[in-house]
């Protein structure tokens, strides 16, 4: 992989200082009631993941941060904002971005178009050239139908497009699923070059092989709240809890 | 031969106001996916904007054509805020039903203050008279209106295909909930969305009144075959909107002139003839 300087990287808080805060976040899709109360907090520059198993409220979660669900109740700060009654798009606007499970590849845009849609919310996003840098096979692809891509290609696409808006914390919601391996690698090695540019990135990942070779910390949540968290160094001590967590 | 000749202009007028009225009921339809009944209503609010310009304000038809867009886009704009935006994720049936009350009450209204017949506009004094092309007598006033639609068609589509702002419209249109996490305001978005495709009627109805005279029942007698334009194009598709419209206008004139008797049927046997062939119509793709 072309290794490149992301020279404007987003303006960030100061390092380790608290970026977000979620407390006693319950959410409802309808009637259904998905988070009974989730606390965490996240660190800037930090690349926290939650694990759990499927329905375990993760993605819920990401989304409730994002205002994108029907009701929530509970407290999201953000750089000490309350953002739990924020609109969506006020939220991008502060600086955080979602790059959702199923991609969100819009199916009457071409690649860049895509790429674009986002308006960048801040200053310190990345160019065009630092992207196409990052991801050379959307540079090959710009006049495609976004999805048309190949599964790999479309998620290279849906990361992409976050960068370029300046926000400084990145949401990923399963950047893995289904992709092969080389494709995953590939991931990992730009999920890690943001870290170290400073970007703070909150994670959802089943596959913890993987967030072990990005993630700083770990929480684990089951039936909507979150059970358990451990650093990376703890990691390896907790693998038999983590595996009777996630079923493996 | 000259016959068939100004049946094919009067084709191609009828098609103009298809056009521009199916485009903004597709644009609606794919922006806000209400099938909006109120069309027709809308459309002869623009041509009453242009009416009362003239005779109470002495404002001329050049100003009316912007004028008149704008105060019925607005006021569509007031009925998307106050009553349509509380339909979203509600069944196609719910805002067929309220838009077709809406277009009923406006009706009513301007029956009950203005009878049913037409009142005159006049043609402005630069779109008086024709040209001879050898072959026919073209009325300036009725070149012009071609004209000016096709243009006005083709910048919808170009704004919507080919623009940033259109770019944020279609994704909207498929995902808004992931394009207002984007940072975009969707619910303004489609509040001027509705404001344009409105708007783009009222266009329409300034555009008519010359012709067609000044009626509140005018829209009512026309958005039927617009909708069957609509469905025929393929319901939400922009490109199929402008095409079908000309197309069918011509369709409908060169009826009138090699068999006269099914000029007010031919639009709806083809209608029923793509629904069997193609049901999500000549350019739709399906839901």
């Amino acid at each position: 992989m072309v290794e490149t300087v992301i020279a404007d990287a987003p303006a960030k808080t100061a390092a380790g200082g608290n970026i977000l805060q979620v407390r006693n976040l319950e959410a409802w899709y309808g009637e259904s009631h998905i988070l009974h109360g989730i606390n965490f907090d996240v660190n800037a520059g930090e690349v926290v993941t939650l694990l759990g198993r499927n329905g375990a409220g993760k993605t819920t979660t990401l989304k409730s941060i994002m205002g994108i669900i029907g009701k929530r109740t509970g407290s999201v700060k953000f750089n000490n904002q309350d953002i739990t009654r924020t609109t969506s798009d006020k939220i991008a606007r502060m600086g955080i971005a979602l790059c959702p499970e199923e991609r969100g590849i819009f199916s009457s845009l071409d690649v860049r178009e895509n790429l674009l849609l986002p308006p960048v919310v801040r200053p310190g996003g990345l160019s065009l050239e630092q992207i196409f840098e990052l991801f050379p096979n959307l540079k090959e692809r710009l006049n495609s139908q976004g999805t048309k891509l190949s599964g790999g290609e479309q998620q290279m696409l849906a990361i992409a497009r976050i960068l370029r808006t300046g926000a400084s914390f990145l949401m990923l919601d399963e950047p893995t699923e289904g992709l092969a391996p080389v494709i995953i690698q590939q991931i990992g090695h730009t999920i890690a070059r943001l870290k170290k540019e400073g970007f703070t990135i909150l994670l959802v990942e089943q596959n913890f092989r993987f967030a072990s070779t990005v993630a700083d910390r770990y929480y684990v949540v089951e039936h909507g709240k979150i059970i358990d968290g451990f650093s990376n160094s703890e990691l390896a001590a907790n693998m038999d809890k983590l595996h009777t967590y996630l079923g493996v | 031969m000259q016959a068939l000749y100004a049946q094919l202009l009067v084709g191609l007028i009828n098609g103009s106001f298809y056009a521009l009225l199916s485009l903004g009921l597709a644009v609606i339809f794919g922006m806000l996916n209400i099938i909006n009944f109120a069309h027709g209503a809308l459309y002869m609010m623009g041509a009453f904007v242009a009416y009362f310009l003239l005779n109470l304000g002495g404002i001329n038809y050049w100003w009316a054509l912007l004028i008149a867009p704008v105060v019925v886009g607005v006021f569509g704009m007031i009925l998307e805020r106050t009553m349509l935006q509380w339909l979203t994720g509600l069944d196609h049936l719910y805002g067929l039903l309220l838009t077709f009350g809406i277009a009923l009450i406006v009706q009513g209204v301007f029956q009950n203050y203005f009878g049913s017949s037409g009142m005159p506009y006049a043609i402005p004094d630069q779109l008086k008279g024709g040209m001879n092309l050898g072959f026919m007598f073209l009325p300036i006033y009725r070149g012009w209106v071609v004209i000016f639609s096709l243009v006005v068609c083709i910048a919808t589509w170009f704004l919507i295909e080919k623009t940033r702002l259109g770019a944020y419209l279609r994704a909207a249109t498929e995902n808004p909930t992931l394009v207002r996490a984007f940072g975009i305001n969707v619910p303004r978005m489609i509040t001027l969305t509705y404001g344009l495709g409105v708007g783009l009627a009222a266009l329409a109805g300034v555009l008519s009144a010359p012709i067609n005279q000044v009626r509140p029942l005018m829209g009512a007698d026309l958005i039927i075959v617009v909708f069957a334009v609509v469905v025929i194009g393929g319901m939400g598709s922009i490109m199929g909107s402008i095409i079908t419209g000309f197309a069918l206008g011509v369709i409908e004139g060169l009826t009138k002139y090699f068999y006269p008797e099914a000029s007010n049927t031919v639009v709806f046997v083809l209608m029923v003839l793509v629904l069997l062939v193609k049901p999500t119509g000549l350019t739709g793709r399906a839901a």
